[in-house]
């Protein structure tokens, strides 16, 4: 391994090796359809030919694994007991109606979990028991929209996954409930690892809303590494949430990989409020024509937190828009990383892609770094970026502060504002309203969030 | 009979790093009282109104303001805000993503709690919205809209005056209300502040120009010259100044001490 990194210096260096021993045990214990085990084992092949990544890749330039790669990765392979369904209740979105698959640790909890009945042919439940009952279907599903060529935490997830949502919508069918997929860690062991699949698939113009929590009931250095791909058939109407407030020590590593048809609707929304060290990597192919891409998200930390989102907008047919909204909140010592990548291929004409991401610094120690990147192939498309970095603005403090509102109500109003912006474009209704509500909770928890930088 | 001042500014003197621009103010409005501050460009009218409303970046290097008997210097702005003091800003603050009528709802709330009074819950406060936006003939889309985002030059100085009538403050200090509005605006907003008088309040009237002191007419009005009161009266020193300007005052009447 040490020989490939040093001969090819834009793979990354630390070890592999406890993932490929910890392979061979694993393996043993897994059973499944025959595909499975090919599937896993190229899945751990293209992990070490990746390597872990490390800051010398561009990639990963503003985000260091230091501290996660010398965690000693223990697959959690038994399912621990289910906590009690009280314990569940204080998390958000636990009074939304609708279907609730709950993942405790990685292992399905059908105790704990809601399955009310569904419209006709709509499937909701645990990836493993899709598996089972319908193993071709999932062949040539899983990992069709997964991008692992340059992606070595999605790849050593196709080798480790235990389970995960298993969501399918056939054509022309609406399912009115969000759908949730809870995964709540109860492990504080360090270097415990989970890793999270989900499969949607949306057949022509199904409409659905899926609701994507990540959430800890104790606090360790945990180590979420976690796949959701979406296929999503023409006209298909979509909207994702994804909202990750996992312990303050824990790591965790998201894929969100998405293949987009003709006129597809698709919106997806990350917030990030926990982890010590998170990382969303985005992917959205855009394979058809008239497709409304929406990728939105706000991240609000504080102390040592990193919160990061690296995005690949592929458009690979004309007439598609997409756009990008990315707001941070960043109080504390903490970091915001934005890395927004946009590729047009040739032939994407008319084009329509445009990616934002703003941050606001509430201390001195808090730091954000942006990357746009533009690749684009074709002659007449429309593509702006913008970043910004700043504080919150006296003025309006001081508006505020004039008709009898404290300062640090002002500063919180001013705060929620700005994520308001993003939260704003999330189209259910319930659900908006209850991020809405947890931001500005979260806003009066958070001591340094107040606190302006002098 | 002379009741306490509501608000007592002595030897006030005051400005930004080393420039000095109030030079020795001194103003006592009693209850009931309208005055009008008036001065050309760059007088300090605009820094009296700031110091008095709680803005920082001003070193106060003499003087005090009493405020219903209190230091009025010593409290930060929503403290003002709450005991009773209302600056309509010269230039109101867009704030995008702060819905109007929550900000506002909030603003009372502080206020309402500070004097001792229930809080009102949101059908409440509607209500009273609703009451005091006739008085100023404000369409209701107003409040639904963030902080004064997309409003007009007229309708940000009505939406001041509108928060001043639902604060209902004591002091109410008008920064330049009258700038940029044309003559209907101006009745408007006009006729709202007369309105809303009462004898147990007091108004501080901040103009360049005398137009606005034909509909809301002052009690006293004062010449601010170069960070001074140069000269005080009743109404008819405003029209006086309007038909002169500023300069006979200098160059003929002899300067007070």
């Amino acid at each position: 391994m040490n020989a490939i990194a040093s001969a090819r210096p834009t793979r990354g260096t630390t070890s592999t090796d406890p993932h490929l021993q910890a392979f061979a045990r694993f393996e043993q214990a897994q059973s499944g359809p025959a595909w499975l085990f090919p599937f896993r084992k190229a899945g751990l092949a293209r992990f070490a030919e990746l390597g872990w990544p490390t800051t010398k890749l561009e990639d990963w330039r503003f985000t260091s694994l230091a501290g996660l790669a010398k965690l000693p990765f223990q697959p959690i392979l038994e399912a621990p007991a289910a906590p009690e369904r009280s314990r569940l209740d204080p998390f958000p979105f636990s009074q939304l109606a609708g279907p609730r698959l709950v993942f405790v640790d990685g292992h399905f909890s059908p105790t704990l979990s809601v399955l009310p009945a569904l419209p006709d042919g709509v499937q909701v439940g645990s990836l493993s028991a899709a598996l089972a009952e319908a193993p071709a279907f999932l062949q040539k599903q899983l990992g069709r929209c997964l991008h692992t060529e340059d992606n070595a935490f999605a790849a050593l997830n196709n080798a480790f996954f235990l389970d995960g949502g298993f969501i399918h919508v056939p054509a022309g069918q609406t399912v009115p409930e969000p759908i949730q997929l809870l995964y709540v860690c109860t492990s504080r062991e360090p270097g415990a690892v989970i890793h999270p699949r989900n499969l949607i698939v949306v057949e022509r113009a199904g409409r659905v809303t899926i609701l994507e929590s990540y959430v800890s009931l104790a606090s360790g250095a945990t180590f979420t590494n976690a796949v959701t791909e979406f296929a999503l058939g023409d006209q298909a109407v979509v909207e994702h949430c994804k909202f990750q407030d996992e312990s303050p020590e824990a790591y965790h590593i998201a894929a969100l990989h998405s293949q987009l048809g003709r006129a597809v609707n698709f919106s997806s929304h990350s917030i990030v409020t926990g982890a010590r060290l998170s990382r969303n990597n985005i992917r959205t192919t855009l394979d058809g024509e008239g497709i409304e891409c929406v990728l939105n998200g706000v991240y609000l930390t504080d102390r040592d937190q990193l919160a990061d989102h690296h995005m690949i907008v592929d458009h690979a047919k004309p007439n598609c828009a997409s756009h990008e909204y990315f707001n941070g909140i960043l109080a504390g010592k903490s970091k915001g990383v934005f890395h927004g990548r946009i590729l047009v291929r040739p032939g994407a004409q008319k084009t329509d892609a445009k990616q934002t991401n703003k941050n606001l610094l509430l201390s001195d120690d808090a730091s954000a770094d942006a990357k746009p990147q533009l690749e684009i192939y074709a002659d007449d498309v429309k593509c702006t970026h913008g970043a910004t970095i700043g504080q919150l603005n006296e003025e309006s403090i001081y508006y505020l502060r004039s008709r009898g509102i404290g300062l640090d109500t002002a500063r919180r109003m001013l705060i929620h504002a700005f994520a308001g912006e993003i939260i704003d474009r999330v189209k259910h209704e319930a659900l908006r309203e209850e991020l809405d509500r947890l931001l500005w909770d979260r806003l009066e928890q958070t001591k340094g969030l107040a606190q302006q930088a002098s | 009979m002379n009741p306490d001042p509501i608000l007592a500014i002595q030897n006030l003197q005051a400005g930004v790093e080393d420039k000095k621009i109030l030079k020795g103010i001194n103003l006592v409005l009693r209850p009931g009282e309208v005055h009008a501050i008036m001065g050309p460009n760059g007088s300090g009218k605009s820094t009296l109104a700031a110091l008095l409303a709680g803005r920082e970046g001003y070193d106060v290097t003499a003087g005090e303001v009493m405020y219903l008997g209190q230091d009025l210097l010593a409290m930060d702005p929503e403290q003002r805000a709450r005991a009773g003091v209302f600056l309509a800003f010269q230039y109101p603050v867009e704030i995008p993503g702060v819905n109007g009528t929550y900000f506002l709802r909030a603003a009372l709330n502080e206020c309402r709690k500070h004097r001792g009074q229930p809080e009102l819950d949101a059908m409440e406060f509607l209500t009273l919205v609703k009451e005091k936006m006739k008085l100023l003939e404000l369409k209701d889309d107003l409040l639904k809209r963030p902080v004064n985002v997309g409003f007009s030059g007229g309708e940000k100085k009505r939406n001041e005056i509108f928060q001043m009538a639902v604060l209902e403050p004591t002091l109410a200090i008008l920064d330049e209300t009258d700038s940029g509005l044309d003559i209907d605006a101006l009745k408007t907003v006009a006729g709202g502040v007369n309105k809303l008088k009462r004898p147990d309040h007091a108004t501080l009237l901040i103009t360049h120009y005398q137009r606005l002191l034909n509909y809301v007419v002052p009690d006293f009005v004062h010449v601010l010259w170069d960070g001074r009161i140069v000269k005080s009266g009743g109404k008819e020193l405003a029209l006086r100044l309007e038909e002169k300007g500023y300069d006979w005052l200098v160059h003929h009447e002899p300067v007070g001490a």
